[in-house]
């Protein structure tokens, strides 16, 4: 997509966002915010990720959340057995890389020639047999209760990134700057690193052969391109970041389990993340991510303070009430469908463009 | 010398059998013209050649190289061009995207690129623009432009003519001269003056079938072979 003003606004956004989250640990000083900030990286590059499928190739993927379950399991089985280190983190993310990268080749040859309707069904298939496995081979995985481990002595809230002269922990804007610090950040440059990555990627000659094949399959063929070994191509690579990013997830969490990386439920999130962002644009991506997570956590706060500030008005309280916020997401989800049907960020880089 | 060549291709569509005996060579150099009533079976000859459809049975050879159950992307790299009737362009890249992705390794050669702008002078005035973006005479051109973007033998070209203004048509006449210099075009018209102009040999399809075959001068010629077999007299 060209420059327009629209673009020029959304990439401003992104920007502020990427400003807020880099300085997160210390705009927002408590657990819960930082929380939030972590899962808004990690969903930024799941989601980015599913982008380069859905968005920019026209392939709709269920399996998505089973390559964010193989890098997470990955590191969780390695860290468990091995114990804390970087070792365990580097062959968890390969493990989980290779695993995926089998995975996505074997069904995107055996089934990327099929209809898109038929390609989403085998994805799903595929997600439910490893969600199946992974609750049913517990020795290794720890069944639906999950696994828990320790993470690099680094992101230890003991650990002391920098030290005064009586050895005590520094402290920048009233934050100590411990390994809880150190494990934000290495969520949020990883995940920087793996979204630029995947922005040069789309901006690059082959970004442009896969729109070429998301606008018009045969023409793309008729000029050379064998669609199947390009679809396949970015098959894995998505789900090679998919991985990558479920690595970083569990690293920071110290927990994985079927809840946390592999259920429906995330990956119907990715899917309404990627709906409200907007397709084909990687922007989106963070704007759909944003706005989801934050709703997630705060909307049922927010509505309950609402309810409690309109307590003397009739109906608006019980309408407003914080149970009902799943109710409230849902209503906003049609009316961003509504107004923006590109997606927020597709919609408004389209403003301007047409003659 | 014979470049292309089809031997009793016959193609269904579904449960339709669309071609039922289609045989003609193409020699090499020039503009062939393949004609025919609207629904004959002209399009389906291309996309036939370029597997888009499947023929069966029936065999299509180019440069003595039976093509027949060849990959579409292996066909196109093998130095045949294709440019479908609706524009086949890609509108949300630029023009100059367009072109890139035509090219071998992603690089346009900048003497062939400035011999292309001199065929179509608005692809250079709207390098940047995005294709959707351009009039339909600009689409075609660009549609064109994408096929020669890199020296072809063969440029399939389907009806490029359709609902172009008559000062495009002569546009695209003396663009397709030139490019017939170093490449062959099969082409697809129903613009029986556009296809005399341009052709040196012609075939007539018929409910799927080669119904005539020689020189377009002879055709030409001939006001009842015309009347006959294309149903009014042009």
């Amino acid at each position: 997509m060209k420059q327009t003003t629209g673009t020029l606004v959304v990439k401003l956004v992104v920007l502020a966002i990427a400003a807020v989250l880099l300085f997160a640990p210390f705009l927002f000083q408590n657990v819960r915010s930082v929380e939030v900030a972590a899962r808004i990286c990690i969903f930024i590059v799941l989601v980015a990720s599913y982008d380069l499928l859905i968005g920019y190739t026209g392939i709709v993927s269920f399996a998505h959340t089973m390559f964010f379950g193989f890098g997470a399991y990955g590191a969780a089985i390695f860290l468990k057995d091995m114990g804390p280190g970087w070792w365990p983190v580097a062959l968890g993310a390969v493990g989980g890389v290779v695993v995926s990268l089998i995975m996505a080749t074997a069904i995107g040859l055996l089934s990327l020639r099929v209809k898109a309707i038929f390609f989403a069904m085998i994805t799903l298939a595929a997600a439910s047999v490893v969600l199946v496995l992974v609750s049913q081979l517990s020795q290794l995985t720890g069944g639906e209760d999950g696994i828990t481990y320790k993470a690099p002595d680094l992101f230890k809230p003991a650990t002391k990134l920098l030290v005064d002269g009586n050895g005590k922990v520094v402290k920048l804007f009233g934050v100590s700057l411990n390994g809880k610090v150190a494990a934000y950040y290495f969520v949020y440059l990883s995940c920087l690193v793996l979204f630029l990555l995947m922005l040069r990627f789309v901006r690059s000659p082959l970004g442009t052969v896969l729109e070429a094949i998301r606008e018009n399959e045969a023409r793309a063929e008729a000029i050379g391109y064998r669609v199947v070994a390009y679809r396949t191509f970015i098959f894995c690579l998505s789900a090679t970041i998919a991985s990558l990013v479920g690595t970083v997830y569990a690293v920071w969490l110290k927990y994985t389990g079927p809840d946390t990386s592999l259920s429906f439920d995330i990956m119907i999130d990715i899917l309404l993340m990627v709906v409200i962002g907007g397709m084909g644009t990687m922007w989106g991506a963070v704007i759909g991510a944003v706005l989801l997570v934050l709703a997630q956590y705060y909307l049922r706060d927010l509505m309950g303070a609402a309810s409690e500030a309109l307590s003397g008005v009739p109906v608006l309280p019980e309408l407003l009430a914080a149970d009902r916020w799943l109710f409230w997401l849902g209503i906003i989800f049609i009316l961003l469908v509504y107004f923006f049907p590109k997606g927020i960020a597709g919609t408004a880089m389209q403003a301007g463009a047409r003659r | 010398m014979t470049l292309l060549s089809l031997k009793n291709v016959k193609t269904n569509i579904g449960q339709y059998a669309v071609l039922h005996d289609v045989s003609f060579d193409v020699a090499e150099g020039g503009v062939f013209v393949l004609l025919g009533r609207n629904g004959a079976g002209k399009t389906t000859t291309l996309r036939s050649i370029m597997h888009l459809w499947r023929p069966s049975p029936g065999s299509i050879t180019f440069r003595g190289q039976d093509i027949t159950g060849m990959h579409t992307s292996d066909i196109a790299r093998m130095g045949v061009a294709y440019v479908p009737e609706n524009m086949g362009i890609f509108g949300t890249l630029t023009v100059d995207e367009n072109l890139v992705l035509a090219t071998a390794n992603g690089k346009i050669d900048q003497t062939r690129l400035k011999w292309v702008h001199s065929l179509f002078p608005a692809l250079e005035k709207f390098r940047e623009k995005q294709a959707w973006s351009l009039s339909g005479g600009q689409k075609q051109m660009l549609s064109v432009a994408r096929a020669i973007i890199e020296p072809r033998q063969l440029i399939l070209i389907d009806e490029p003519t359709k609902g172009l203004a008559p000062s495009i048509v002569d546009a695209m006449a003396e663009a397709f001269r030139d490019i017939a210099k170093d490449s062959t075009i099969l082409l697809v018209e129903q613009n029986f003056r556009f296809a005399k102009s341009l052709g040196r040999d012609m075939a007539v399809i018929d409910d799927g079938r080669v119904v005539h075959a020689g020189s377009m001068a002879d055709f030409a010629a001939d006001q009842g072979l015309q009347d006959r077999l294309l149903g009014l007299s042009m």
